[in-house]
């Protein structure tokens, strides 16, 4: 459920154009709002990857000398856990299930053909910043096997052949 | 506080209660052995070699994070336990890449000590090794990845006891490493260089960038003029590297093996460390009349500089306060801007014919000679830097049987030092150097304490106060009579930090000592393994013998400083002092 949110909430943040300032100073607002509790810097983390869809490093640095915590110690923190990423993403994400169901009712051939497609391997970002490829392990759809997501859209019983027809819409 | 009873393999015991089961194992004379474990610092539970068997427990438990209670029984000692440990340690083994034969620390190595204690013969798992990255990127230190066993003893000094935050675990698993953020080397973060990590280090993942190769070569040439310094705090420490108990002085031992391995003059950092006061408690009077007397807006309280972890410590986290540190030279960079132009005049040299070589408890030391600033001389004043450890190194590598060695004696005109310059070794001693001259300055009588001992100074606790009032000044310090000087002392890099605090909060001082390593030099980065509070105040103890053991106790009454004021700088904060003796720091925040 963690994914899925943070999933709407990049969309909400990448599809329009912020000044960056404007986005630090958010970061401020939600530093100030966790600061001193115990315990406050996995939170801020979080917010800090849904308001800037990654975690850039000026963002980590500024949440370090905020918190008085050692760099290095945030930067621990954003590496042990998977759900955080210090790479940019792209405007839209294309999620590929590769769960049980999804994964025998042929979801490796259409991420290979994502792969194709976008020219990108998993978990990277095409050129033009447009998409960003990840592959997920069951959104609980099974009965719609094979299932990908754009965003928070679900696409049921993806074929290889109809990604260029499903990607058409994001592509301006 | 409450004491409770427990049994360590038949041992009865009564310790507090809070402690763990391997305090408790301590108290009883049994060892459990532990490669993660930091002295007063909380348990880690890392390296999980410290696996006890306690009576009614499902499993085994961490002897280390284990808290102890009323009536545990404990058996440290069973096939169960041994074969866990062992288990434990070949896992360890199994990842650890490096070859025991040609690693620096052979022979001084935990993991290697233990796997030996244990009977490990070889090491029944394979699969993937360690990844080796070394980073050698600092002058001081160099890491390598492949070694380490992420038992985080060097994240608790650096985090929790320097306060400096430079390592800490990255990523998780097998691919997890030590280190400072995204792979970056420790040159591109502020690490301080205090070595703390490598002395702490239970196996070769962090150890001092070695100058012996660069040394032995100096000596080997002979159009050079090689001359060494030796830091006051090697005295009390190097006859560990051979056995001896901690606290055993062989001053006279290592001058003997110093020219033995072939340097021209043996001198002592001693002797700057005399000239250290002249300057710095000169440079105090005149910070405190400027704003007494001239009522100029002057920084207060001096802080002392004679540290280098610590100048890297302000220059990095508190750049507001480098106004405050004393303009001063640590001993070791004045005794190199000396050795090359006063004592070089005196036998004919030129200065880029001599070679400074330094002896140091310090890996701090190896950056602070490679400043840019510090070639005072026209040339670099120190050309090498050897910590305590690789002095020892070198004696064994020259074959010299140093137990065995007759007492030899400083060569002169820098070798001569008071009772005052040996305790620059241990926490509190520069502070109680400068006031035994500057009272006497000031008063002109001698400091009446007794023993010239500045007892609030003393000792291991980590933010130590004094106050002194000044009575009966000659006329021209007349403007600081009845002034109460108030003195702070912190060892130790967190400490540092909490007087800091608490001059910016308010509270008064007027001189401030900061060291950089818990005890000070005598615990050092670069002294022989293992420092522990108990080595500490062994240690401390000596270098005070030493001090007593002295006719002369007070800087400025030591006849060779005397004469390098006469014959050459003139007088304190003179031109020429300032340019050979006096520095500035830079912000890197």
């Amino acid at each position: 459920m963690e994914e899925h949110k943070s999933i709407s909430q990049q969309k909400c943040t990448c599809s329009t154009t912020i000044d960056e300032d404007l986005l630090y100073e958010q970061l401020d607002d939600i530093i100030e709002l966790h600061k001193g509790k115990e315990g406050a810097l996995i939170p801020i983390l979080q917010s800090a990857q849904n308001l800037f869809g990654y975690l850039p490093e000026a963002a980590l640095k500024q949440i370090s000398r905020k918190l008085h915590k050692p760099y290095s110690e945030v930067a621990g923190v954003v590496g042990f856990y998977s759900y955080f990423s210090t790479v940019a993403k792209g405007k839209h994400t294309i999620r590929v299930c590769l769960g049980t169901a999804c994964y025998v009712r042929g979801g490796k051939d259409v991420l290979k053909s994502l792969m194709d497609h976008l020219k990108i391997n998993v978990s990277e970002t095409t050129a033009d910043r447009n998409f960003s490829l990840e592959v997920g392990r069951c959104f609980g759809a099974c009965g719609l096997a094979p299932v990908i997501m754009v965003d928070d859209v679900v696409y049921q019983k993806v074929k290889p052949s109809k990604i260029a027809e499903i990607l058409k819409p994001y592509i301006e | 506080m409450s004491t409770i009873s427990v049994t360590i393999n038949n041992i009865k015991v009564d310790v507090e209660s809070g402690s763990t089961i391997l305090d408790a194992a301590k108290k009883a004379g049994v060892k459990i052995p532990t490669l993660c474990h930091v002295e007063s610092q909380i348990p880690k539970g890392a390296c999980r070699v410290c696996m006890v068997e306690v009576e009614g427990a499902r499993s085994l438990v961490a002897g280390c994070t284990t808290p102890a209670t009323n009536g545990m029984v404990v058996k440290t000692n069973t096939k169960n336990v041994r074969d866990a440990r062992k288990f434990v340690l070949e896992l360890l083994l199994s990842e650890h890449c490096g070859d025991c034969k040609t690693c620096e620390r052979n022979n001084d190595c935990e993991l290697q000590a233990l796997a030996r204690e244990m009977g490990i013969s070889q090491v029944t798992y394979e699969g993937d090794c360690l990844v080796s990255v070394i980073d050698d990127s600092t002058p001081a230190l160099v890491r390598d990845s492949g070694k380490c066993i992420k038992c985080r003893r060097c994240v608790t000094v650096c985090n929790e006891v320097q306060e400096v935050g430079s390592l800490f675990p990255q990523g998780r698993g097998f691919e997890s490493n030590i280190g400072p953020a995204f792979d970056q080397h420790l040159a591109e973060v502020p690490c301080v260089q205090c070595g703390q990590c490598s002395a702490i280090c239970p196996v070769g993942a962090i150890i001092e960038k070695s100058h012996i190769e660069g040394v032995w070569a100096a000596l080997d040439n002979p159009d050079k003029f090689v001359v060494v310094q030796t830091a006051p705090a090697i005295r009390a420490a190097l006859g560990e590297c051979f056995d001896y108990e901690p606290g055993t002085l062989v001053t006279g031992k290592m001058v003997t093996a110093l020219r033995q391995l072939g340097f021209d003059r043996v001198f002592d950092t001693n002797f700057t460390a005399d000239l250290t006061i002249m300057e710095e408690g000169t440079e105090l009077l005149v910070r405190l009349k400027k704003a007494l007397v001239d009522k100029e807006k002057v920084a207060l309280p001096q802080f002392t500089s004679c540290s280098p972890g610590w100048i890297n410590y302000a220059e990095y986290f508190y750049p507001e306060i480098l106004d405050n540190i004393s303009s001063c030279k640590s001993p070791q960079q004045m005794f190199g801007a000396v050795a090359k132009t006063y004592y070089a005049n005196k036998v004919g040299k030129k200065p880029e014919d001599i070679i400074v070589v330094s002896v140091m408890p310090c890996t701090a030391k190896k950056f602070e000679a490679q400043r840019p600033e510090m070639n005072s001389s026209g040339v670099c004043d120190v050309d090498y830097v050897l910590t305590t450890r690789e002095l020892g190194k070198m004696i064994k590598q020259a074959g010299i049987d140093f137990k065995n060695l007759p007492e030899g004696k400083m060569d002169s005109p820098l070798g001569q030092s008071s009772g005052a310059a040996d305790i620059f070794a241990n926490t509190g001693g520069v502070m109680e150097a400068a006031i035994r001259t500057a009272y006497e300055i000031v008063t002109g009588r001698e400091l009446p304490l007794e023993g010239l001992h500045i007892q609030p100074i003393m000792g291991l606790e980590g933010v130590k106060r004094a106050s002194l009032k000044i009575e009966g000044t000659k006329p021209e310090w007349s403007f600081l009579e009845g002034v109460e000087l108030k003195v702070g002392v912190a060892h130790g890099l967190g400490n540092a930090r909490r007087i800091i605090e608490m001059m910016q909060s308010g509270e008064v001082f007027h001189f401030i000592e900061v060291m950089t390593c818990p005890g000070g030099c005598i615990g050092g980065g670069g002294q022989p393994r293992f420092t522990t509070d108990e080595v500490r105040k062994k240690r401390i103890e000596a270098i005070y013998k030493e001090d007593e053991g002295k006719k002369l106790r007070k800087s400025h009454e030591n006849p060779e400083i005397l004469q390098i004021y006469e014959e050459f700088l003139k007088e304190p904060l003179s031109h020429l002092s300032h340019k050979l003796l006096h520095t500035h720091y830079v912000s890197k925040n």
